[in-house]
């Protein structure tokens, strides 16, 4: 919202697309990050669709077949699990499902856990009571075992793990939320804001949101990797996705009880998670500086030292 | 050259910084003797504490690089000194008091423990040290001593904290009192106390302080000699009262010719007619604290209105209520006639433009985030009919140039201004509502004072332009001598004076406002020893 306003009443009109690929470029890390984020982003949408066949074909002459060797073909190359299913065509496939569960209970318990954070902050009323007492009622639940309850209850299925899943991750964004408003309703620029007669929302969205923002973000690309854990503990215990869908967290888990003599069966889909994650926080980093209008020249004077 | 206490010779002091390498101070000499005071008088980033935090080995290596330079305390080079050797120096033979007590004193200790803490350090018993500690409280005038030392800081007022960083600072009997702007945080009344009890101990002890200050008027008070810093570099040095009388340096003779309190003060205005706003009986309380006990004054169209007290006195919560940022108990506030008290929030929406509020510290009424357009745009996206989208680029180039920035700055973000500059935004902001009643909460105070110089000018001028009001909360008495009309006179949540600007500082009636302005201090040496005769006389006539 902030770029647009900018790029019109500039001087020197910039595209805000430009800037932001040049923001980028100048940290290295973080470019390299956004791109292999693409290529996972890329292989969620479009992964099922060209690679279900592959995934689910059986080869029972391949059972644990090690990885770098071509003889069974090229989606063998990673290896293939215990019952011969390449790993290959698998870890991208399970991106999709992956990315739907992680992304979607990191959207959803963001936007739920900032917006009612934000509430409890500004808002002195009771609101402002009842809405922690909320979170605490959630955190001092054991998350997983809420988590087992509701889906012994429900169907297990993807939309229900986003929904158990956002609901255990809600606290912690409504609680950094809240304590950040109430630092930040005290400021000046809010109580000036004030005295100029702006609305409500204007001063939540316009002066608290975009100073808040940035904390919540980083919150957030470390909970996607939680997520993507948690999940896996639940599909662990049975009630999470369901064979024959895949996520990576269940391939970790059902590879463990071949840790020793096939350890490519979990290391594949777990270093998938560690370089989404990596690549997420790098992104979260270059992203609070290049939101930060103190902070940008780091970036602009060509990201020699950024840090 | 050997006999001075503490000489600093050549220092040059550089940070690096991402912008490239800063040169903090150039080679810089100054020397401090036994039973002296010597202050280093500079603005915001001259330089002034760089060479006081090298004596006190508080520059943080790297950044920063003491590029050359000597620093002899009796004749031996700090600099060349191990870390273990500075560490027995610092607090024993050299210690430092700072502008903001609190952040200095620990929260979780109480204060007894902290002032033994620096015996301990040096090598006293903890028994002893307590002993000590309480002779210290008694010294520096804290009210009911043995209570206070197991008191925690959070319980003492400003200018006490500021005894307590004086006790823990004299503990040790050091040779050198270095003190960073001692008493810009505190009230002028407190202000002066402090000061005096500064000189008592140095009559007493024979050490040399060395006080690094902005304040013309805490020069004039207790310096005997003084160093002029400006962009890193000694401009002028010499005894205090002769550099008064007869600056050499062209910035020496700006700075003191910036200093407010000696222009022409205005008549008194014709008062008929209607006020602009009129407040009265307005009520305030926070629990059973009152702080305010019924206000009432007026302010006519075209009138500056000060409104003077110390801290705590109300006048910032006052003007907070007029605004309705805080919800006031009781009372009414007429703007042309109509109550801002009892008003609906629909109502008192279409009158927010009216009357604008200029805060204390511009870097924290600016939004960070926001570009210089976009926050005087506000104004219209939230009024929008005061300016259509078309004619706002023009406008907000308009308003800067008339608040003496360019244009072109508009697409910068308020990090990017000095203090001066980032208030004459926050003005420019006010301005794009087109009030017709602006209320300044101290909004000079945090400024340098030929910047303060400046921006009072501005907002004189605009007040001639525009017919624009003010209520002018502050503290400084001088800035309100030149500025003001009318002076309210607040203690403790009421009006205890008010009248013509004239009437108050040359005749006042209550001895509240005697007080104060015998307590406000005089940029001149002479006026200021003559204020202080006063003010003994006041004391034993009171005692």
């Amino acid at each position: 919202m902030a770029m647009s306003d900018t790029a019109t009443t500039s001087p020197r009109p910039k595209r805000p697309f430009g800037t932001f690929l040049s923001l980028l470029w100048a940290d290295k890390f973080a470019f390299v990050a956004m791109l292999f984020l693409l290529v996972v982003i890329f292989c969620a949408i479009f992964g099922p669709w060209l690679m279900s066949d592959a995934a689910g074909s059986l080869n029972l002459r391949g059972r644990n077949a090690p990885p770098f060797q071509l003889d069974l073909g090229w989606a063998m190359i990673l290896g293939a699990d215990s019952l011969g299913r390449p790993l290959l065509p698998r870890v991208i496939i399970a991106a999709q499902n992956t990315m739907m569960v992680a992304a979607g209970a990191v959207v959803f318990s963001m936007i739920i856990g900032t917006t009612l954070g934000m509430i409890a902050g500004y808002s002195r009323g009771r609101l402002g009571q009842i809405i922690p007492r909320l979170a605490d009622v959630i955190m001092s639940f054991p998350s997983l075992l809420l988590a087992v309850i509701v889906l012994y209850m429900l169907e297990p299925s993807v939309s229900n793990i986003i929904i158990v899943l956002a609901i255990t991750r809600i606290p912690v964004y409504l609680r950094t939320a809240r304590a950040e408003v109430l630092e930040i309703r005290e400021r000046m620029f809010v109580q000036a804001a004030k005295v100029m007669g702006a609305s409500t929302g204007r001063i939540i969205f316009r002066h608290i949101l975009p100073v808040v923002l940035p904390t919540l973000v980083t919150i957030a690309t470390l909970d996607f990797a939680f997520v993507m854990l948690a999940e896996s503990s639940l599909s662990f215990l049975g009630i999470g996705i369901q064979a024959p869908e895949v996520t990576w967290g269940l391939m970790v888990a059902q590879g463990r009880a071949y840790l020793t003599n096939a350890w490519w069966l979990s290391f594949w889909p777990g270093l998938a998670i560690i370089l989404t994650t990596l690549s997420l926080n790098l992104i979260s980093h270059w992203l609070r500086i290049a939101l930060d209008p103190a902070q940008r020249w780091r970036l602009e004077m060509g990201g020699r030292k950024n840090g | 050259m050997a006999d001075h206490l503490l000489e600093v010779q050549n220092l040059s002091v550089e940070f690096h910084t991402a912008q490239g390498t800063v040169k903090a101070v150039q080679d810089v000499s100054w020397h401090l003797d036994r039973g002296e005071t010597l202050a280093i008088l500079g603005e915001s980033g001259s330089g002034k504490s760089v060479s006081a935090s090298a004596v006190m080995n508080l520059i943080d290596m790297p950044p920063g690089r003491i590029s050359q330079g000597r620093i002899l305390l009796d004749g031996r080079d700090l600099l060349k000194m191990t870390d273990e050797e500075r560490r027995r120096i610092n607090g024993k033979r050299i210690a430092m008091v700072f502008q903001d007590p609190l952040a200095h004193l620990n929260p979780v200790y109480t204060v007894g423990w902290q002032i033994a803490e620096i015996m301990c350090v040096h090598g006293t018993a903890r028994e002893k040290a307590r002993a000590h500690a309480l002779a210290l409280l008694e010294r520096v005038g804290m009210p009911e001593p043995e209570a206070a030392l197991d008191k925690y800081p959070h319980q003492f007022s400003g200018g006490q904290r500021q005894r307590l960083m004086i006790a823990m600072a004299v503990a040790m009997k050091p040779d050198i009192l270095i003190a960073d702007e001692p008493t810009t945080a505190l009230d002028v009344t407190v202000q002066a106390e402090v000061l005096s009890l500064m000189q008592e101990l140095q009559r007493e002890t024979g050490m040399g302080i060395l006080l690094i200050t902005h304040d013309l008027g805490v020069v004039a008070e207790i310096a005997d000699r003084v160093v002029v810093m400006n962009g890193g570099r000694i401009v002028e040095t010499g005894d205090a009262a002769e550099v008064y009388r007869n600056p050499q340096h062209p910035y020496t003779k700006k700075l003191i010719g910036a200093a407010p309190g000696k222009g022409q003060m205005p008549e008194e205005m014709d008062r008929d007619g209607e006020p602009l706003l009129s407040v009265q009986m307005l009520r305030k309380n926070y629990g059973a604290f009152q702080a305010l006990k019924g206000v009432s004054f007026n302010i006519m169209q075209g009138e500056t209105v000060a409104v003077v007290g110390e801290s705590g006195s109300g006048k910032s919560t006052l003007a907070r209520a007029i605004l309705r940022l805080e919800e006031p108990d009781g009372g009414k506030a007429l703007y042309r006639g109509r109550d801002l008290v009892s008003m609906d929030l629909k109502e008192l929406f279409s009158l927010r433009r009216d009357i604008q509020m200029v805060f204390q510290d511009p870097t924290q009424s600016l939004n960070p985030r926001m570009t210089v357009f976009q926050l005087i745009s506000e104004a219209w996206v939230i009024h929008p009919q005061i300016l259509p989208k078309p004619h706002w680029r023009a406008r907000v180039a308009e308003l800067l140039t008339k608040v003496g920035l360019h244009p072109e700055m508009a697409q910068r973000y308020p990090h990017q201004f000095s203090g001066g500059q980032r208030q004459r935004i926050a003005i420019a902001r006010a301005l794009a509502m087109e009030p017709s009643l602006i209320i300044c909460d101290e909004a000079v105070s945090a400024l340098d004072v030929s910047i303060q110089a400046q921006v009072i000018e501005l907002l004189d001028g605009l007040r001639r332009e525009f017919g624009l009001s003010y209520l002018f909360i502050a503290h400084d008495l001088p800035v309100v001598r030149d500025f003001a009309d009318r002076v309210i006179v607040m203690k403790a949540g009421q009006i205890v004076e008010e009248g013509a600007v004239r009437q108050v500082f040359e005749a006042p009636r209550e001895d509240y406002t005697r007080a104060l302005l015998a307590a406000s201090l005089d940029p001149d040496p002479e006026v200021q020893a003559a204020r202080r005769e006063a003010r003994r006389k006041m004391e034993t006539a009171a005692a």
